[in-house]
């Protein structure tokens, strides 16, 4: 077709706030990065938990909130994940630091099959396939003899004593063994954390992010003008597995003790990472930000009081479903406008801008 | 030449015809108007054409090409450009950005290389001023040029437009008749059902009409809009 030449055109997703958000955020990385240097172990303790959890969350928002598989098997992943860095260090000799990276692998290898069962399904029973093949992956985890069968087993000594960089941080900055393998597993998980959250933005920006949000608001529209909603949705599903592989096999590195049950938790890995989103802001990489700290002030002010703890979360998820359906997140946003991670392309720049209707 | 050309092409749900034996040619840069009543089976045909739903006989060629078996992503990349009867924009996202999905997919192309052509498109359809606005919050109107715009940035070779001046008023279904005109004019090969007649007249140089899944007559507008059968049958005038 020709059309009259219009070179002026610029497209920008960066905003000011933002901009001065990466630095601010560039800033936190460093002091959080530090923090084994002046911080108490709990509190190292308690980071890694953050860290972790906003891992597993970014994950599940990239699943539900972007390419709309509502999944609750996660769990499915961070397990296999787990068992898989176990493996590594029990039955290879392998350094748990290096088995890690065993474990996302794991977990993508397991998504594959995975997702050829489960992407037949559709909706709510796209969520209960993807629970009942979790339920399965953890029953037969737990025939695993050599890793302990149902009733787990703990890392060797051995291996924790010896694992990487840890007489360095002992030698160097005078860390205690138990205290150095808490640091270690920090910057991990502060590593995992930023790269994730990294990925996915860059992600979520590219080519590949607005097929998915096409795919997202109508998939019918979104294969008439050429976009594989399949391709794009099993590749959102493998990474998603393969980071929360990864986060598994860190978490339980941390840990250092296993069992099915518990790594197979419905209720730690993928309720309280559904629960962050969602009061967050599903959709956003702000939400599940906010959200995990909320979670974790919940979880320390309320856990004292068994299970009305529980009974408060799920409370405080339906009201903020019915009253701000886009978190807590969504409800700054929509008063402020200000967007920490924008993603909207603008266009502008051209002098006859006015025509038009 | 023929860009497009339909061999006896049937379609059937159960006992229901819903194509039968379907025969035409669109020259490269004409345009066909299709017109028949409701359930007449127009929509069925562009289904077949665009191949969301599958041929039970006959052939179907495109730019000299059988993609009777070539399922609807290749099609769209190969320049079959399409409209929804329903606008069905992606409504989270601005009206530019719906463009650069289909630009970008439909050309497997970069973003970059074809931003500058979206914002073209924008100026062309008239949605310029719309362009950072979220889809899901334009009017009909602009719902319905940006179902035209969307298709376009698919740099389609033929472009199968499913009713869009239904439902506008007057005024703007002159403004869109404008635009495709515009479009026809800079070359573009387009299959327009419309039940709008003086809009499709407006810019067809041929007219199909359609009833109960048959093609009942094909040529110059102005034969078929008096010919007999097709008062009777579609205008519902007794003769």
């Amino acid at each position: 077709m020709t059309m009259p030449a219009q070179t002026n055109w610029t497209v920008e997703t960066r905003t000011r706030t933002s901009t001065i958000f990466l630095g601010l955020a560039a800033v936190l990385v460093v002091v959080l990065a530090l923090a084994p240097f002046y911080a108490s172990r709990s509190l190292i303790q308690d980071l890694f938990f953050i860290l972790t959890m906003l891992v597993l969350a970014q994950g599940w928002n990239l699943l539900a909130g972007y390419a709309g598989l509502v999944s609750v098997g996660q769990q499915a992943f961070v397990g296999i994940g787990a068992y898989a860095m176990f493996g590594g260090v029990i039955l290879l000799d392998l350094d748990p630091l290096v088995s890690i990276a065993l474990g996302g692998i794991a977990a993508a290898l397991l998504a594959i099959p995975t997702a050829f069962f489960t992407f037949r399904l559709q909706g709510a029973y796209f969520a209960i396939g993807t629970w009942v093949v979790a339920e399965i992956v953890r029953l037969t985890v737990a025939q695993w003899k050599a890793l302990g069968g149902g009733t787990g087993t703990s890392l060797p000594r051995s291996a924790t004593r010896e694992m990487f960089g840890l007489e360095f941080l002992k030698d160097t900055f005078g860390f205690k063994t138990s205290a150095a393998t808490d640091v270690i597993t920090f910057w991990l998980a502060l590593v995992l954390a930023v790269v994730t959250v990294g990925v996915v933005y860059r992600l979520l920006r590219s080519r590949q992010g607005l097929g998915l949000a096409a795919v997202r608001d109508n998939q019918n529209a979104a294969r008439s003008v050429g976009v594989d909603a399949q391709r794009i949705k099993t590749i959102v599903y493998l990474s998603t597995a393969f980071i929360t592989g990864l986060a598994g096999a860190l978490i339980y590195v941390q840990k250092a003790r296993i069992s099915p049950d518990a790594a197979f938790s419905v209720l730690d890995w993928t309720a309280y990472v559904i629960f962050i989103v969602v009061i967050g802001g599903i959709g956003t990489i702000e939400g599940p930000i906010i959200g995990v700290l909320v979670f974790f002030a919940l979880q320390n002010s309320l856990s004292g009081y068994g299970s009305w703890y529980l009974l408060v979360l799920g409370l405080l998820g339906i009201v903020i479903m019915l009253f701000a359906p886009r978190g807590l997140w969504g409800l700054f946003t929509d008063r402020t406008g200000i967007e920490l991670f924008p993603i909207r392309r603008r266009l502008s720049g051209d002098p006859n801008e006015k025509s038009g209707g | 030449m023929a860009i497009l050309a339909l061999d006896n092409v049937s379609k059937a749900f159960g006992a229901l015809r819903v194509s039968q034996h379907i025969t035409f040619d669109l020259a490269e840069g004409e345009a066909l108007g299709v017109i028949g009543p409701n359930g007449a089976g127009k929509s069925t045909l562009f289904n077949l054409i665009t191949g969301n739903l599958p041929v039970d006989e006959g052939r179907i060629e495109f730019l000299g090409r059988d993609v009777t078996q070539v399922p609807p992503m290749e099609r769209c990349l190969s320049g079959l450009g399409r409209t929804f009867q329903i606008p069905q924009p992606f409504e989270k996202l601005t009206v530019f950005e719906n463009l650069v999905v289909a630009g970008a997919f439909g050309n497997r192309l970069p973003e970059n290389e074809v931003s500058d052509e979206c914002a073209d498109i924008l100026v062309e359809t008239g949605l310029i001023g719309k362009a950072n606005e979220v889809a899901g919050r334009l009017s009909l109107l602009e719902r319905k040029r940006l179902e035209l715009a969307r298709a376009m940035a698919t740099r389609p070779k033929v472009l199968l437009l499913d009713e869009i001046a239904g439902g506008l008023t007057e005024g703007e279904c002159h403004a869109l008749v404008a635009t495709i005109q515009k479009v026809h004019a800079g070359g573009m090969s387009i299959i327009w059902i419309e039940h709008v007649l003086h809009a499709l007249t407006s810019v067809a140089e041929r007219l199909l009409v359609l009833d109960f899944g048959k093609v009942i007559g094909i040529g110059d507008p102005d034969t078929i809009m008096n010919s007999q059968e097709v008062r009777e049958i579609y205008l519902g005038i007794d003769v």
